[in-house]
């Protein structure tokens, strides 16, 4: 039982670190129709923008991890002005490789900072020790992954009453349905995309220090780990925010469970997975369920009049 | 006043869709713009408003002045915090978002006023205050036609242009809403109105324009318009000659061009 409630919080928390990413990709597919393969590489960017002002420059840690994160939001607002504005009405598919072109600068220029050595991101709570971590009935809970879980219901709570209340946030909505209707209302739909590029970038920067952070580091393979959002929106529905995050969550949980089970469930199928199946695992379980569902869980079905 | 002078778009840089048409639109008047299918109405509405880049489409020549200002290419969120809020054809609400959200959406460039704004929507089309809650896709189609209308006159227009309001709605409901038209216009409000439904259009319209192909063939006050006997006979189906059926042939086609220039 303990390893289960263990494994169910690890994943949990690993799913609410992945929700940040997802969301930011959802965000960008709903207003803009493209899935931004650029977006992982935000997320590492974000970590790295931390790891060189708190690291490299000695900026104390709470400072860089700010700058740091609103920093990542302004690079994104900067793809989006530079790169993809001129891109609007072009078809999706152009716009999609253009994205991958942006992914791969965006990772060549880090991945030549980082080099061969991990990164350490420093340390947030000096007086904590080294990470700590409470104990609470056997379950081990770290307090990275608790600050994990806490930001991602802050920031999905902030979004929900954004999207609810804010002139903006309607805008962004109506947009994301109609750009011409919302044109024809006054809303300048290019500052609306450059908004949805900002919350996107600053939702990649908390996620950013999550998956890096603590007794994780930046090395040049951390972009797979935030690569691991995108079966999480598929199996959600690329156009849907709460399927995000739950799509996320059945990501995050897949790999936990995955992870303590693993020998139980190579002792009942009588073949070895072999080391590293939990990161194979959620590709898996988007196989499975797009078999079923081919729009995803909480995807639109696209029904388009001829 | 709202002025289009020699108005010439071009879509996709080859097809020509306006060839240089002209018209205005007198402040506190109702003004109708007739014509068939594929004759450039929409596309005269989205050059006013801006919304030709959507479609890809580019004003080549003339000029489009609202009280003698320049308005020709500006941004979509320029002309309407000018005062020019246009209906789309096909009413394109939100159909996702709330009856109220769509008339927050309407009021995006006044934020400050919209409860006012509301308040005085609601009195227009008491049906929508009933249901200002509900998702606005479910509404009847007389009632998001209503919600249209409310929402561009959230952002407290001077100039309202409609696209077709009467499509697909039965008659007793067109009725109703041209009976609308003329009580948002006695409140102070331009209207330019965009129709294929003539009768109606001319009924309540001062003066008509008549486009064909992207030329403006006629205009005349609407009275005269609708005494016109080729009006009569192609736009209000009114056959003069009693049962007897004419050739196409026959049919007078318009050369005539109406320019300030040239």
């Amino acid at each position: 039982m303990t390893i289960f409630l263990q494994a169910t919080f690890e994943g949990l928390s690993l799913g609410s670190v992945y929700s940040l990413v997802a969301i930011g990709l959802v965000l960008v597919y709903k207003a803009t129709d493209v899935l931004s393969f650029a977006h992982p590489a935000l997320v590492v960017v974000g970590a790295g923008l931390i790891s060189a002002l708190a690291v490299d420059r000695g900026v104390p840690f709470w400072l860089a991890f700010i700058i740091g994160i609103i920093a990542t939001g302004l690079i994104g607002l900067i793809v989006e002005r530079t790169f993809l504005r001129p891109m609007v009405g072009e078809p999706v598919f152009s716009v999609a490789i253009l994205t991958i072109g942006i992914d791969i600068l965006l990772r060549t220029i880090l991945n030549n900072w980082i080099g061969l050595n991990p990164r350490y991101l420093g340390d947030p709570f000096p007086s904590f020790g080294n990470f700590g971590s409470l104990e609470l009935n056997g379950v081990t809970l770290k307090y990275l992954e608790l600050a994990a879980l806490f930001t991602a219901i802050i920031m999905i709570s902030l979004l929900t009453v954004f999207f609810k209340k804010s002139k903006y946030g309607v805008a962004m909505m109506a947009t994301s349905y109609d750009q011409e209707a919302a044109l024809a209302q006054g809303i300048n739909v290019g500052r609306i995309f450059g908004l949805v590029w900002l919350i996107a970038g600053i939702l990649a920067g908390f996620a950013g220090f999550f998956i890096t952070g603590g007794f994780n580091t930046l090395t040049q393979a951390s972009f797979v780990s935030a690569l691991r959002a995108l079966p999480a929106v598929v199996i959600g529905g690329l156009d849907s925010i709460p399927g995000a995050v739950v799509g996320s969550l059945i990501i995050g949980l897949t790999q936990g469970y995955v992870a303590y089970y693993q020998i139980n469930i190579e002792n009942f199928l009588g073949i070895p997975l072999g080391s590293g199946f939990s990161l194979i695992a959620p590709y898996l379980i988007m196989f499975f369920i797009l078999l079923i569902r081919p729009d995803g869980l909480f995807g639109r079905e696209e029904v388009e009049r001829v | 006043m709202l002025a289009v002078k020699n108005l010439e778009v071009v879509y996709q840089d080859v097809i020509l869709v306006l060839r240089g048409i002209s018209f205005e639109i007198p402040k506190g008047e109702i003004v109708s713009l007739l014509g068939s299918n594929g004759s450039g109405k929409t596309t005269a509405l989205r050059a006013i408003t801006g919304l030709l880049d959507t479609q890809n489409g580019d004003i080549t020549k003339g000029q489009i002045t609202v009280e003698d200002q320049d308005i020709t290419n500006a941004e979509p969120s320029k002309i309407v915090n000018l005062g020019i809020a246009q209906v789309l054809e096909g009413r394109r609400i939100f159909s996702e978002l709330t009856v109220n959200e769509n008339l927050r959406l309407g009021g995006f460039t006044n934020d400050g006023s919209v409860p006012e704004n509301t308040e005085r929507v609601f009195e227009l089309f008491p049906i929508l205050k009933k249901r200002a809650k509900n998702i606005s896709g479910y509404l009847s189609g007389g009632e998001q036609q209503m919600l249209a209308i409310g929402r561009a006159l959230m952002s407290d227009p001077k100039y309202l242009l409609l696209d077709e309001p009467s499509l697909g709605l039965a008659p007793k409901l067109v009725e109703q809403i041209s009976e609308l038209i003329v009580e948002i216009n006695s409140q102070g409000v331009t209207v330019l109105l965009v129709e294929q439904n003539a009768n109606m259009a001319l009924k309540i319209s001062s003066h008509g324009y008549i486009m064909e192909t992207g030329n403006v063939v006629m205009d005349n006050p609407s009275e005269k318009l609708m005494k016109d006997k080729d009006v009569q006979e192609f736009y209000l189906g009114l056959n003069t000659e009693g049962t007897d059926r004419k050739s196409f042939k026959d049919v007078k086609h318009y050369k005539r061009k109406k320019r300030w220039l040239s």
